[in-house]
């Protein structure tokens, strides 16, 4: 909200108060100041002269010789202006003035005559060009009448002004108006508030002459309808002070008529819309909502195609105007418009919001109607229109007015406790000096025993309760004063869950052993679950919607992180990253029903994925790791063959006491070309829940060995497809105390060992907590272990 | 006899001083001191001699023997750190040569940020608790006393599922959640993912994260969620850091402020950064939480009130790290990820 300082001042007494505390406190008692413009740019030595001879130049032909007479002074100003006459007022940079841009001016010699200042341009003022009239634009800026000689340009021009732009609160359209600014500003700094005096001096004939009929169809949407006829309209631009307020205030001029409701608007907040009474079929007005289909050419030459929710101004015929977005081109005020009918209406505020949002097209109007102004306001500003209509001399006001008003808005009355006020706030105010501050925002207080009465004007939809008032008192008293005080009361120690924590953990041992965490949206797009060859009735595909998504590529809530982590790897791939090793851990969404009827299911879940220098074992290792330093031990990795996205060789399910605690594996060529990558990449996807069920942070000191151990080696020659794991399996078993490492050191096919078979060596280590094992005790345990070997896997010892 | 020892004694520490190498020490200690060695052999001759010589020439013998004793040990510690000395210049490297790395990995920094707010407030004493992403209408909107009519409501502010669900728009229905859930006293933070509807760009993001803060108990005042404030910005910034409340609105808090902090450029002084006003606008949103909202959870407004705040934490991480465009926390870049 662009406010003029200038304005405001005609409405509170703030001439002592700079413009720099004006916006400080202001910001503090709510409306944060977002700019302040100030208008004079820098403008020095610039005065009022009026023309008295303009001669030729001796020696150009484009260049005059004029005498300006500048008040003290009569000076002689060489120009090369064409736009100029005898008798013309206009701004003189004097010698020693300093224009916007920094120009100094001096005393200069232009082809042997001097000259003693210069006439200026609307642009080297400073001045917004939208007020000034077209053909001002161009050449020296002449003055639109007499002017006191000499006087400072920035007084005639008010220019000595300053634009604040205050960040107005959605919940209080009333400050969307300088009336409403200057309503703060007097709370703010304690001063009188004045509203304007509204009174029209002269009313003929009586409406009824001209309006034949105007009917409210929805009484819901619009709240009321208020409106008043002018006759005899003269419709040209509008004087110079009216033009540079709307300017200074971001709106641009267009014509007396439209530029005093577009003041209004300003002024008091209340939209407001001429119509051209001639262009109304039947002098009929019907606020109704449109026809499906029904199409408008509105104020801004565009066609616009309404829908059934919208609120219409029509005629007996047609729309006129869409109710508080725009009006129509048809029924337009223009210069040779007679009659006016002067609208001003209230409409609620989602109907207005939803239609300009619709229509793509938000306006000054809208965005005030939207946010639901106060129907009582209607009629001093329709009043207020007559009056300065009046008072330039734009037409004649008639008599009377239609007001359509069924519910009628009424003041609510609230109470205060002072005393919980203060308790709350940790303040001490006493009473009446809430009551002062509550009557200074124009919510008139009694202090009544030990309450304060409230009587809430409507125009202050805001105030509901007590706590609505204690701001008040809070933002006037200034935030600033209320103490900080520590909490008091049983100190708490802050905890995080056990879930967090152990989230936590992970997060540390797989920075610990080189991932990097990253995080990726939790919506992805359909699409995903092709890319990753997930078979059509795949329980994944079964996921959550979004109605309005932004696009198709954010339209599902996942079911699993995989795509997002290969988006990620195919990123860091095309940007040429040589090797990438991630990890996430996320949501996903599982739908309880479908469609959905109640909040999915959120899984917390951990990804891992990786390219580059790497194989399935690095993944398995930095899994292994991880389960390790959880606690969590003797989980079994089971082939896993079926699964679409993964390479069916090199991929396993991770079971822990039969719970899948998730997937780890190559991603399947098909996976990767269909993201473009080219090497192997290798993921796991790891079910959070099910991993803090088996978590066991509980660790005992088990003593150190006093004994030696023996190691012994062994190489098996295998069938190709055995896994190492039953020999494992067979070795601990069999060796049952006595085995206390087992390691895997060699794993060979090829020359000496026979096609379909592979030789895999180990390092057994025994020791015995009791004693020296003696090497006929290790033989024998050893012994075992081999037969079983060859036994039970039909394998035989390498030579 | 004296004059073959003292003869032995000059040959014998003439030849150690022109020794170079431990061997051929060691080939003069046998030469000399060894079971045929010279000196040995001399001494073997002491049986000749008569009882008054045999005392007189073993003294010089001993004397000799540890004169050429003591010699070969000098030479020989002298000759050994010769030869370490050697060794150790034999194995000079190039220290500047680039070390063999140890990767350790990079935590994402925006999550960073997340658990760093998330400690300042343990510390604080308040618990740290999770909500879901999807979220009822209700616990959006509806119980946090949003007006029916508001914006943030609309299709094209919030992301849908049903009419009934959403995707949560702000942190804050955490809020509900626990009121329900443990009435009073409670001290939390929770921070997570929250979603609106924005096109992505330098500075939007349709995912981005909150932290939210609730405290409800009896007798809590304005003056306590300054002092928390005060105390939360310092922590994390930086004990000069200062805090200015500014009055604002939001729904779920009456009275409701804004919290400007000192320019974290020019830490107050005013620079471009700040327009030279010295502040840091709207780090953090904050109020005493509305009596309907307490009403809506089961609490009675009369008997408790409560403190809530929220802030980015987004822009909390990308202030602290100059990071200028959003979309770099959500692309995952490695070469971005590697300088956290």
């Amino acid at each position: 909200m662009l406010v003029s300082v200038k304005w405001l001042k005609e409405y509170v007494d703030i001439e002592r108060i700079s413009n720099k505390e004006l916006a400080d406190r202001v910001t503090m008692s709510g409306s944060h100041v977002d700019s302040i413009d100030e208008l004079d740019k820098g403008v020095q030595k610039v005065v009022v002269g009026k023309i008295k001879e303009i001669n030729p130049h001796p020696d150009a032909d484009k260049l005059v010789v004029t005498k300006v007479d500048v008040g003290t002074d009569m000076i002689q100003i060489v120009t090369g202006a064409n736009n100029i006459k005898v008798g013309d007022y206009v701004p003189i940079a004097l010698v020693g003035a300093r224009l916007t841009d920094g120009m100094k001016i001096s005393k200069s010699k232009l082809r042997g005559v001097e000259s003693y200042g210069m006439m200026c341009s609307a642009k080297e003022l400073g001045i917004n060009e939208d007020f000034i009239l077209k053909d001002l634009k161009n050449g020296i800026f002449i003055l639109d009448r007499e002017y006191p000689l000499g006087c400072d340009i920035k007084e005639v021009m008010g220019l000595k002004d300053v634009v604040i732009d205050f960040e107005i609160t959605p919940n209080r359209p009333d400050c969307l108006s300088i009336v409403g600014m200057a309503r703060e500003t007097a709370a703010t700094f304690g001063k009188e508030f004045k509203f304007p005096i509204v009174e029209i001096k002269n009313e003929v004939e009586d409406i009824s002459n001209y309006v034949n009929n105007i009917t409210v169809e929805d009484n819901e949407l619009c709240r009321r309808y208020y409106a008043r006829v002018v006759k005899d309209v003269d419709v040209k631009p509008s004087p110079l002070w009216l033009r540079r307020k709307l300017s200074e205030c971001g709106l641009r001029p267009i014509n007396n008529i439209v530029d005093i409701t577009n003041y209004v608007m300003l002024e008091l907040g209340q939209p407001l819309h001429a119509f051209d009474l001639d262009h109304i079929t039947d002098k009929t007005v019907i606020i109704r909502k449109a026809v499906e289909g029904e199409k408008i050419k509105t104020l801004d030459d565009v066609n616009r195609n309404l829908d059934n929710s919208m609120l219409t101004i029509a005629d007996t015929k047609k729309p006129i105007a869409i109710a508080g977005v725009m009006g129509g081109l048809d029924s337009e005020v223009n210069n040779n418009s007679k009659t006016i009918l002067i609208e001003s209406a209230n409409f609620k505020g989602r109907s207005v919001r939803l239609t300009s949002r619709t229509l793509g097209l938000r306006t000054d109007a809208s965005s005030r109607f939207e946010k639901d102004l106060d129907p009582n306001l209607s009629e001093i500003a329709c009043n207020r229109v007559c009056q300065l209509i009046e008072q330039i001399g734009a037409g004649t006001i008639i008599k009377g007015s239609i007001d359509i008003y069924d519910n009628v808005k009424k003041e609510k009355i609230i109470y205060l406790r002072p005393e919980r006020a203060n308790m709350m706030l940790d303040v001490e105010i006493s009473p009446e000096k809430m009551v002062k501050i509550l009557n200074t925002l124009e919510l008139h207080s009694k202090f009544i025993k030990d309450k304060i009465e409230v009587t809430v004007p409507t125009f202050r939809n805001d105030i509901e309760l007590e706590a609505d008032l204690i701001e008040e008192i809070a933002r006037i008293y200034g935030f600033d004063k209320i103490k900080s005080v520590p909490l008091v009361g049983t100190l708490t120690k802050g905890e995080k869950s056990t879930q967090r924590t152990i989230e936590d953990k992970i997060k540390n041992i797989l920075v610990g052993v080189g991932l990097n965490e990253i995080t990726t949206y939790s919506f992805v797009s359909p699409k995903v679950y092709n890319k990753i060859n997930l078979p059509e009735d795949s329980i994944q595909r079964k996921y959550v919607e979004l109605i309005n998504p932004l696009g198709e590529d954010y339209s599902v809530m996942r079911t699993t992180l995989i795509p997002n982590m290969m988006d990620v790897l195919t990123r860091n791939y095309n940007y040429g990253v040589e090797e990438c090793f991630a990890f996430e851990i996320g949501n996903l969404f599982k739908p309880t029903s479908l469609p959905v009827k109640s909040l999915p299911k959120e899984c917390k879940t951990l990804c891992i994925g990786m390219y580059g220098n790497t194989d399935y074992f690095d993944i398995k290792g930095i899994m292994d790791t991880l389960l390790s330093r959880l606690g969590i031990h003797d989980c079994e990795y089971i082939r896993e063959e079926r699964h679409n996205t993964f390479h069916s060789g090199r991929t396993a399910n991770i079971i822990k006491n039969n719970h899948l605690l998730g997937i780890i594996g190559e991603i399947h060529p098909d996976v990767r070309e269909n993201y473009g990558i080219k090497e192997r990449v290798y993921t796991a996807e790891i079910d959070l829940e099910t991993i803090i069920i088996f978590t066991n942070f509980n660790k005992k000191y088990k003593e150190l060995p006093k004994y030696p151990a023996t190691t012994r080696d062994i190489a098996l020659v295998v069938d190709e497809n055995s896994l190492v794991k039953d020999i494992e399996k067979i070795i601990w078993t069999q060796g049952k105390d006595l085995v206390e490492e087992i390691k895997l050191f060699d794993v060979y096919t090829g020359d000496q060992i026979p096609q379909g078979k592979k030789s895999i060596a180990y390092s057994i280590v025994y020791r015995s907590r009791e004693k020296t094992l003696t090497d006929e005790e290790v033989t024998k345990v050893h012994d075992k272990i081999v037969n079983d070997l060859i036994k039970d896997l039909n394998a035989s010892l390498r030579q | 006899m004296k004059e073959m020892l003292k003869t032995i004694e000059q040959n014998a520490l003439q030849s150690i001083r022109n020794i170079s190498d431990l061997e051929q020490l060691e080939k003069i200690r046998v030469q000399f001191l060894g079971k045929k060695g010279e000196l040995t052999q001399v001494l073997r001759g002491m049986g000749k001699l008569s009882k008054e010589e045999r005392p007189i020439v073993g003294q010089v013998a001993n004397e000799v023997r540890e004169k050429i004793e003591k010699e070969l040990e000098k030479t020989k510690n002298a000759l050994k750190t010769a030869q370490k000395d050697i060794k150790l210049k034999k194995e000079r490297i190039d220290i500047s040569m680039p070390g063999n790395k140890k990767v350790i990995g990079h935590r994402h920094p925006l999550l960073t940020v997340k658990e760093e707010l998330e400690t300042v407030f343990m510390n604080m004493g308040f618990d740290v608790v999770e909500g879901p992403e999807i979220e009822t209408v209700y616990n959006n909107f509806d119980a946090l006393n949003s007006p029916e009519n508001h914006p943030s409501r609309d299709l094209s502010d919030t992301f849908y599922i049903t009419e009934q669900i959403l995707l949560r728009t702000h942190t804050s229905p955490v809020q509900i959640r626990v009121m329900k859930q443990i009435q009073s006293p409670i001290k939390i933070v929770s921070a997570g993912r929250t979603f609106r509807f924005d096109e992505v760009d330098d500075t939007h993001s349709p995912m981005f994260h909150q932290l939210e803060g609730l405290v409800v108990d009896k007798n809590i005042t304005i003056a306590n969620l300054k002092h928390t404030i005060d105390m939360f910005i310092k922590e994390l910034f930086g004990s000069d850091m200062k805090t200015r409340f500014r009055p604002h609105y939001f729904p779920f808090t009456e009275p409701s402020a804004e919290v400007d902090v000192s320019c974290l450029k020019c830490r107050g002084e005013g620079c471009d950064c700040c327009h030279k006003t010295g502040w840091d606008m709207e780090l953090l949103g904050c109020g005493m939480v509305h009596p309907r909202v307490l009403e809506n959870c089961g609490i009675d407004p009369e008997v408790y009130s409560g403190f809530a705040f929220g802030l980015g934490v987004d822009r909390i991480a990308m202030v602290k790290y100059g990071i200028n465009n959003i979309r770099l926390l959500f692309e995952n870049d490695m070469r971005f990820l590697n300088q956290f």
